[in-house]
């Protein structure tokens, strides 16, 4: 994906619900407000877990 | 976004407090939360020793970080379920925190203590895996509780979880586990008191947390919980959560301050469960019928002892 872009527009162009995942950027977490710059590497972890505990 | 108390730059945003939070005070606002569910609900005090149970995954560590942090008696349980890779790479994580946090962690191995794994009692039993996997774990950490002196189980339950169990409850108007889904359950007739202090906190707090606290959890999830139904309510009540900010809250805290009370008075079951708890035939451990539903499972799968 080319940048920069704001974190929300990626989410946007994925079609991820921005409550469903976290976005890190090393070892912080990116707010939707952010701009992601061309060059970085970003994880959107899924944060909903399932079956039992 | 500025975080909403020193207004420094935000590390996460939690929309249904229309609020942002830098890194510091975003674990203040966890630990915070977490207190308020404590005590609030009346869960345990500095003087319990509490035990809780350990999966490897975010809740779990996250909550036994924060009970350390808040300066409760806390060891963990981690039971070994048998589902390959899975199992060793979460139980390495759940052993590796209690290193980092030099505290006491209990194994219970499934299949050497009771004689089958996860993936073998549901193929056995024809069951879904996510059934037997509770029914087993709800028993071994009742037990193994029990056994060990502990006052209080608490489990890594937290709003999306006690919100989708719920949404669920509610389809299908199953009234007596309606009844039953208060986020503390009293020791009796055999079983330990049972508490979730993470019901303030959504799942995308327990995992920002972890980043931010620097806990190193299994991030995969379990491989046999592929169309559990939990997941879909889940994922609708997230849509839902997108649109409208607290609904998910609202539809929780409004049940126990509001529906619960209700029920709780009603004939159906009380917050202990149905009154008619005997010892299992089998194992002494509590149950409504003659058998424990655990001990028919065992049977089951074992091909040992009674199978009423």
């Amino acid at each position: 994906m080319e940048g920069p872009k704001q974190v929300a527009a990626i989410l946007r162009e994925l079609d991820v619900n921005p409550e469903s995942v976290i976005v890190i950027c090393g070892d912080e977490l990116l707010t939707r407000d952010m701009q992601v710059a061309d060059d970085a590497l970003i994880e959107l972890r899924p944060v909903i877990s399932g079956g039992t505990r | 976004m500025k975080c909403r108390v020193c207004r420094a730059a935000a590390a996460i945003d939690v929309r249904r407090h229309n609020a942002a939070f830098c890194k510091d005070h975003f674990l203040a606002h966890c630990w915070q939360q977490t207190r308020r569910a404590i005590e609030k609900f009346d869960m345990f005090g500095p003087e319990d020793d509490v035990v809780v149970a350990v999966s490897g995954g975010k809740d779990s560590l996250m909550l036994w970080d924060v009970l350390l942090t808040l300066g409760y008696r806390a060891d963990g349980l981690y039971i070994g379920l048998g589902i390959g890779e899975y199992s060793s790479k979460s139980q390495h994580k759940a052993e590796a925190f209690a290193k980092s946090r030099n505290a006491t962690l209990r194994v219970v191995d499934l299949a050497e203590t009771h004689g089958y794994d996860i993936p073998t009692g549901a193929k056995t039993a024809h069951r879904p895996a996510c059934g037997v996997c509770g029914l087993s774990k709800r028993y071994v950490m009742n037990q193994a509780a029990l056994d060990s002196g502990y006052q209080v189980l608490a489990t890594g339950h937290n709003l999306d979880d006690e919100a989708a169990v719920l949404f669920g409850n509610l389809l299908h108007w199953d009234v007596s586990a309606l009844a039953r889904q208060s986020p503390v359950l009293p020791a009796t007739n055999g079983f330990v008191r049972k508490v979730k202090p993470l019901i303030r906190l959504g799942e995308r707090e327990t995992a920002a947390y972890c980043v931010l606290a620097g806990i190193d959890y299994i991030v995969e999830e379990c491989p046999m919980v592929s169309g559990n139904t939990g997941l879909r309510y889940k994922d609708a009540l997230t849509d839902i959560e997108l649109a409208s900010p607290g609904t998910k809250s609202q539809l929780y805290f409004g049940f126990l301050e509001r529906g619960l009370p209700l029920l709780e008075t009603a004939e159906t079951a009380g917050p202990n469960g149905p009154a008619d708890v005997h010892p299992c035939a089998s194992c002494g451990a509590p149950t409504t019928a003659e058998v424990c539903a655990f001990c028919r499972l065992r049977h089951r799968t074992t091909g040992t002892g009674a199978t009423s």
